[in-house]
C-alpha cells in the first residue's frame, strides 16, 4: 500500500484504529520526500527526526488508549515563513538565514495539539512576494505535474509538497493569492480564509491588513478539516475574530440547490487564457446542473485592484520589514562603521530584488509629498473594491466564481524578468485579500498539455462554509481531483 | 510624473537601503514602468470617498493588565548576530558622541 497517496481523512482513519501506526505514515512520507524532492524541491528544511518523535509520541497515546486530535499522526508541510520553535525560519530569505525562532506559531501549536506531524518548511518567494517560488534565494520549486514549470507561489513549496505526495496538507499564507494561485497551478484546494479567521501570531509579516494562513489539501474535505482545525480566536492577534470555529466539515451535503452564483464579466476578460475560461465556464454549468442559480454580475473598480495592491501591500511590507537591520537576528553585514551604515548594508545584502522593489514602491507612496498621490488613493480605491463585493452580497448573491490564474503554470524564467507580466498572475485573486472576504480555489480542469486549471470561489465575509460545500459538491459530480502529478 | 535617478536615491536613504549604482538605475527603471502601468488610479474619482485600511473594522482590543512570563533573555539573544551574553544585551556600533 502507498501511503503517500493517502487522503489526510484516509491517513487519520488508519492512524486511530491502529490499521496502520503513525510512525509508519510518517516514515512512507520522510521516504517519499527522499525518492522525489530532490526533483521537486518543495522542501527548505526536512525536520525528519522530530517528525519521528511525534508519531511515535501518537503512536504510545493510541497504545494507552488516550485520546488523540483529529490530525493525529497525519504529517503536514509548513511553509517557511511560520515560526516553529527550534527550526530554522528563512523566509526564503538570505536575510533571515540561521534565525531559529523561540517560540511556534499559533497555528504551528494548534496543529501539534491536534496530533499533526510537522514534516519540515517548504520553499517560498522571499517574504512572500512573489508568483512562482523564483524569488526564493534558496533555489526554485518544481511544479509536479511539469517539473519545467512553476509551482505558483508565494507558497509553491507547500502546494509543490502536497501534489508529489510529500504531504497530505500543508499551510501557506495569502497577501494576494499566494495559496489559491498555486493550489491551482498544482491541482489542489487551497483557502484563504476570511480576515481575521485565523490568528497570524507567529507568521512572518508581509502586509499585515491582507495576510492570512490557510490550508492546502487534495480535496475539500480534508482542506474543511485543516481549517477548522487552525481557526479561531488568538489573544495574541488582536485582528483575529472572537467568533465559534465550525466544524467546516459539517456543512459538506453535497447540495448547492438554490444557492445563487455569480459570474463577474470582468474576470473573463482579456488576458484570461481561453482554456481556462472554458474551464471554469463549464464548472459553472456543472453547479448550474445540480441546482445552483447562476447570473452575470459586475464588479465595475476591478480593474483598480492591482494599481491599488500594490501600492497598499509594498506601503505597509516596507514598514513591517523595517524590523530587518543585523542586530537582533539574521544577516549582519561586516565592518559597517557606524548603525546607519549597518542597517543600510545589512539590508543591501540581505534582501533580494524584489524585495527591495517592494519596500521602494511602498517607501515612495508613504513619503512626504506622495502620500494623498498614492497611499490615500489607494485606500479611496480599496473602499469602493469592497462596495463592489458587497453590493452582489446585498443583492443575495451567495458565492462569486471566476478562474483563479489566468493561465496554468507558466515555464520556469519564462515571466522572471518581467515583474509587470509576473503579477498580472495574480490578477484574479488580489480582490479577496483588498475585501478582507474568504476564497477557495479547487480544480476545474486540465489543460491539453496535463497542466490542472483552478476555479476560485469567493464569498461574503465568513462564508467559508458556503464555500467549501460548493467546493464539495462539484468534487462529489466530477474526479478532476482524484488525478496525480506523474512523479 | 517620472521619478528621476536622484528621487529613487532620496528614497533608497529613507528605506535604509546602500543601493549600489546598477541598482539604482534598475529600480528607477522598474518603478517608473510600475507607476506608468498604474497610472489610471489617479484618474479615479474618489471625491467624499473614505480610505479603508482594514477589510474588517478592526478596534484597539484591551487585556487585563495582568503581567505575564516572557521569554526569557537567553533565548531572545540566541538570535543574536552579535551579543554580550554576560551584559545580556546585542552588540551594535558606537551611536552617541566619540
Amino acid at each position: 500500500m502507498d501511503l503517500h497517496t493517502l487522503t489526510a481523512h484516509e491517513l487519520a482513519e488508519k492512524i486511530k484504529s491502529r490499521d496502520v501506526s503513525a510512525r509508519a505514515v510518517t516514515d512512507a512520507f520522510l521516504a517519499r520526500i527522499e525518492a522525489v524532492d530532490g526533483d521537486v524541491k518543495a522542501f527548505v528544511t526536512v525536520t525528519a527526526d522530530r517528525a519521528r518523535e511525534t508519531a511515535d509520541a501518537v503512536d504510545r497515546r493510541l497504545a494507552a488508549g488516550e485520546e488523540v486530535g483529529p490530525l493525529a499522526g497525519v504529517p503536514v508541510a509548513l511553509k517557511d515563513n511560520l515560526c516553529t520553535e527550534g527550526v530554522e525560519t528563512t523566509c526564503g530569505s538570505k536575510i533571515l538565514r540561521g534565525f531559529v525562532p523561540p517560540y511556534n506559531a499559533t497555528v504551528v501549536d494548534k496543529l501539534l495539539g491536534a496530533g499533526a506531524v510537522s514534516l519540515g518548511k517548504a520553499n517560498m518567494d522571499e517574504f512572500a512576494m512573489g508568483s512562482s517560488t523564483e524569488n526564493s534565494a534558496l533555489f526554485t520549486t518544481r511544479n509536479p505535474w511539469d517539473l519545467s514549470r512553476v509551482p505558483g507561489g508565494s507558497s509553491g513549496g507547500s502546494a509543490a509538497a502536497v501534489a508529489a505526495g510529500e504531504a497530505p496538507l500543508a499551510l501557506g499564507s495569502d497577501t494576494g493569492g499566494s495559496i489559491r494561485q498555486p493550489a491551482a497551478f498544482c491541482g489542489l484546494v487551497g483557502v484563504k480564509p476570511t480576515y481575521g479567521r485565523v490568528s497570524r501570531y507567529g507568521l512572518v509579516a508581509f502586509a499585515s491588513s491582507l495576510d492570512q494562513i490557510g490550508p492546502f489539501a487534495r480535496n475539500t474535505r480534508d482542506a474543511a478539516l485543516l481549517l477548522s482545525v487552525i481557526a479561531g480566536h488568538d489573544p495574541c492577534d488582536s485582528t483575529s475574530v472572537p467568533r465559534p470555529v465550525p466544524d467546516y466539515r459539517a456543512g459538506l451535503n453535497g447540495d448547492v440547490r438554490g444557492l445563487r452564483l455569480g459570474v463577474p464579466s470582468q474576470y473573463f476578460a482579456e488576458g484570461i487564457a481561453p482554456n481556462v475560461q472554458a474551464a471554469v465556464l463549464q464548472a459553472v454549468e456543472l453547479l448550474e446542473s445540480l441546482g445552483a442559480k447562476v447570473e452575470t454580475v459586475s464588479l465595475p473598480y476591478t480593474e483598480y485592484v492591482l494599481p491599488a495592491y500594490y501600492i497598499l501591500a509594498p506601503a505597509e511590507a516596507s514598514s513591517n520589514l523595517a524590523r530587518y537591520d543585523g542586530v537582533r537576528y539574521g544577516h549582519r553585514t561586516t565592518g559597517a562603521r557606524d548603525h546607519i551604515g549597518l542597517f543600510e548594508k545589512t539590508r543591501d545584502e540581505g534582501f533580494g530584488a524584489e524585495v527591495k522593489q517592494r519596500i521602494m514602491i511602498g517607501t515612495y507612496a508613504l513619503s512626504h509629498g506622495y502620500y494623498d498621490a498614492f497611499y490615500l488613493k489607494a485606500q479611496q480605491a480599496r473602499t469602493l473594491i469592497q462596495r463592489d463585493f458587497a453590493a452582489c452580497w446585498q443583492s443575495g448573491i451567495d458565492a462569486l466564481v471566476t478562474p483563479t490564474a489566468p493561465s496554468v503554470a507558466f515555464g520556469v524564467g519564462e515571466k522572471a524578468d518581467d515583474p509587470l507580466a509576473m503579477k498580472l498572475s495574480d490578477i484574479c485573486t488580489l480582490s479577496a485579500n483588498m475585501a478582507g472576504i474568504p476564497a477557495l480555489s479547487q480544480c476545474c480542469g486540465f489543460s491539453e498539455d496535463g497542466l490542472p486549471i483552478g476555479l476560485q470561489l469567493m464569498g461574503p465575509a465568513f462564508s467559508e462554509e458556503t464555500l467549501l460545500r460548493i467546493a464539495h459538491a462539484y468534487e462529489l459530480a466530477t474526479d478532476w481531483h482524484t488525478r496525480r502529478a506523474p512523479l | 510624473m517620472a521619478l528621476t535617478r536622484e528621487e529613487v536615491g532620496r528614497v533608497a536613504v529613507l528605506a535604509r537601503l546602500a543601493l549600489t549604482h546598477d541598482e539604482t538605475d534598475r529600480l528607477t527603471h522598474h518603478l517608473n514602468d510600475l507607476l506608468g502601468q498604474f497610472a489610471h488610479l489617479q484618474e479615479l474619482d474618489t471625491e467624499d470617498v473614505p480610505p479603508t485600511s482594514h477589510a474588517v473594522p478592526v478596534q484597539a482590543t484591551l487585556r487585563e493588565d495582568v503581567a505575564r512570563p516572557s521569554l526569557p533573555r537567553e533565548a531572545v539573544l540566541a538570535n543574536g548576530p552579535q551579543v554580550d551574553p554576560e551584559a545580556g544585551g546585542f552588540i551594535v556600533p558606537q551611536v552617541i558622541g566619540e
